[in-house]
């Protein structure tokens, strides 16, 4: 494993592109999933598959003026950030129906935009399962630009944040201002959605966020902790699937989920055994 | 001494009765929540009707009427939630549309009871977030903070449970830490919304233990919601007695003395008011 590191670029992209989702989705998971929203990381992943398509189309169609397809998918996903937010509001009783109102608009507008840009050609396929051996040094930039305003953004809005997830009505006393920091953090996640496509796919990057989590609180005992073994676990996940892929010549999105889910399953029976 | 001379003078002149309750050290009355002449309804139903009431500073009123009262509706107009459609509201001399210091009140809700009890936070973490308010939005908290929490934890007595989820406590254990939440940053008004549902006797005991420590040791103004009359008529000071309109508000010992005429107006039927054996 050193030595492949060491030698290949695309395996030092893999590494580094890997660590830094392993460290920001869990945090915006963490959130996610205390707040019961986690599906909402599903339907922004479709979202930004839209998105993708749009990038694709518009390539196709204008070769002199190519764009990063993950810059428009994730102006995508941000969109259907704000419009899950607009959406729920329409459904007081109901919110998590924009969940699949916002997933569905995603994956038909997708179709349909893939249809047009010829199908499924191989970068799509990339895009739809990551392929980490394809992460190029820009993307490297923009996940790790995603990152840091990530970290710098979560760190300010923190105890808000925590607030908010342990009781909404009490947080709105305090005088947290809920609406804006819902939709702040759904911006951040729908960035580190589009970002963290690249690396395990959109079919997959919503068990990067919600995975590593479910695994933390099997065993966390405070809420910080609940981050820190959740970004342990995520970086376990990601550095054992990218280095077993490259010796089994698996895939590598799934490898990671799969590294994922046995450790999930090792904290479910960890907690059964010795609690 | 002076000042307590003439407090001492204006109680006897105003109130003669004043010496009956002997917890009251506050002699002199400084009214802390006016509410006059105050309305509200939903749509057409009116749910408060004409409500003319002062909170003085010290009091410990006991807020008691049937279910649909709108007794929790008076516990959000006074915290601003809800908006009267008439007459006004003054907190600490400022009417509530101005009132900016919200950190001075602390809301015990009723759904304290029903939280989320898989939620990984140990009690420490939860107390500390009764600081955001008074600290203000996105600040980090400093040694006195850390400091104000312990010391808050020790009140509740709640220490040796610090470093423990929250879920891992009993009933009542939890109940003390949403009281040490509100607590925390130090309020001069403490709000319980039906604190006492779902809490086992023996808690139940020891929180209003708690309370009466609060009201005394630590000179809280605290408005006590509940559906309990007789456990709270003894505990209290003052009682208001609502259905839609104030039926009674006065001491607990008047209130005692013409319980049953105040009740049967209230509720518009005779009840039972349950004794709880000491």
């Amino acid at each position: 494993m050193i030595e492949v590191l060491l030698n290949y670029g695309f395996m030092q992209r893999a590494v580094i592109a890997g660590m830094l989702i392993g460290i920001v989705a869990p945090v915006v998971g963490v959130f996610l999933v205390l707040r019961r929203l986690s599906l909402i990381a599903d339907a922004l992943s479709h979202v930004t598959l839209t998105g993708i398509a749009a990038g694709l189309l518009w390539n196709k169609w204008n070769p002199a003026m190519m764009i990063n397809p993950i810059a428009s998918g994730m102006a995508m996903s941000m969109l259907g950030a704000v419009m899950i937010e607009q959406v729920r509001k329409a459904y007081r009783f109901y919110q998590e129906l924009a969940i699949p109102i916002i997933l569905a608009t995603g994956i038909g507008l997708g179709v349909v935009l893939i249809s047009l840009a010829d199908g499924f050609n191989s970068d799509l396929i990339g895009y739809l399962f990551g392929s980490v051996v394809a992460v190029s040094s820009s993307d490297v930039w923009l996940i790790a630009v995603v990152t840091v305003i990530v970290l710098l953004a979560m760190a300010v809005m923190y105890r808000e944040m925590f607030y908010l997830a342990f009781d909404e009505e009490g947080a709105s006393l305090a005088g947290i201002p809920n609406r804006l920091l819902n939709l702040v953090f759904a911006l951040l996640v729908a960035a580190v959605i589009a970002v963290g496509m690249r690396v395990v796919g959109v079919l997959l990057i919503s068990s990067m966020i919600t995975l590593p989590v479910a695994a933390s609180l099997q065993v966390a005992k405070s809420f910080k902790q609940t981050f820190l073994y959740a970004m342990g676990f995520a970086q376990a996940a990601i550095l054992s699937g990218i280095m077993l892929a490259y010796y089994l010549d698996w895939a590598t999105g799934g490898t990671i989920v799969l590294a994922a889910v046995i450790i999930l399953l090792f904290t479910i029976v960890y907690r059964r055994v010795f609690r | 001494m002076d000042k307590n001379h003439i407090h001492q003078h204006r109680n006897h002149t105003h109130q003669q009765d004043s010496r009956n309750y002997s917890n009251y050290e506050e002699d002199y009355k400084e009214p802390i929540i006016e509410l006059k002449n105050v309305s509200f309804s939903y749509g057409n139903r009116s749910v408060l009707h004409d409500i003319n009431l002062v909170v003085n500073k010290g009091d410990f009123l006991g807020v008691v009427g049937p279910n649909g009262s709108g007794k929790s509706s008076l516990l959000k107009i006074i915290l601003g939630i809800l908006k009267p459609q008439t007459g006004t509201v003054k907190i600490a001399n400022t009417l509530i549309t101005s009132f900016k210091q919200w950190h001075r009140i602390g809301y015990i809700s009723q759904k304290s009871n029903s939280f989320n009890s898989g939620f990984p936070a140990t009690v420490s973490e939860v107390i500390a977030l009764g600081l955001i308010s008074k600290r203000g939005l996105f600040r980090r908290l400093n040694k006195d903070d850390q400091q104000q929490v312990l010391d808050t934890i020790r009140l509740v007595d709640l220490e040796e449970y610090r470093h423990q989820l929250i879920g891992q406590l009993s009933g009542g254990q939890q109940q003390r830490v949403f009281i040490a939440k509100a607590l925390v940053a130090n309020p001069d008004i403490m709000i319980f919304d039906e604190p006492t549902v779902g809490v086992d006797a023996n808690s139940m005991e020891s929180f209003y233990q708690l309370l009466e420590d609060l009201h005394i040791k630590h000179n809280k103004t605290i408005i006590l919601v509940s559906h309990d009359i007789g456990a709270i008529s003894t505990r209290v000071n003052r009682i208001a007695c609502l259905n839609r309109e104030l039926h009674f508000h006065g001491d607990n010992t008047e209130f005692i003395e013409h319980q049953d005429e105040i009740l049967m107006r209230a509720y518009k039927h005779s009840i039972q008011v349950v004794e709880h054996a000491h």
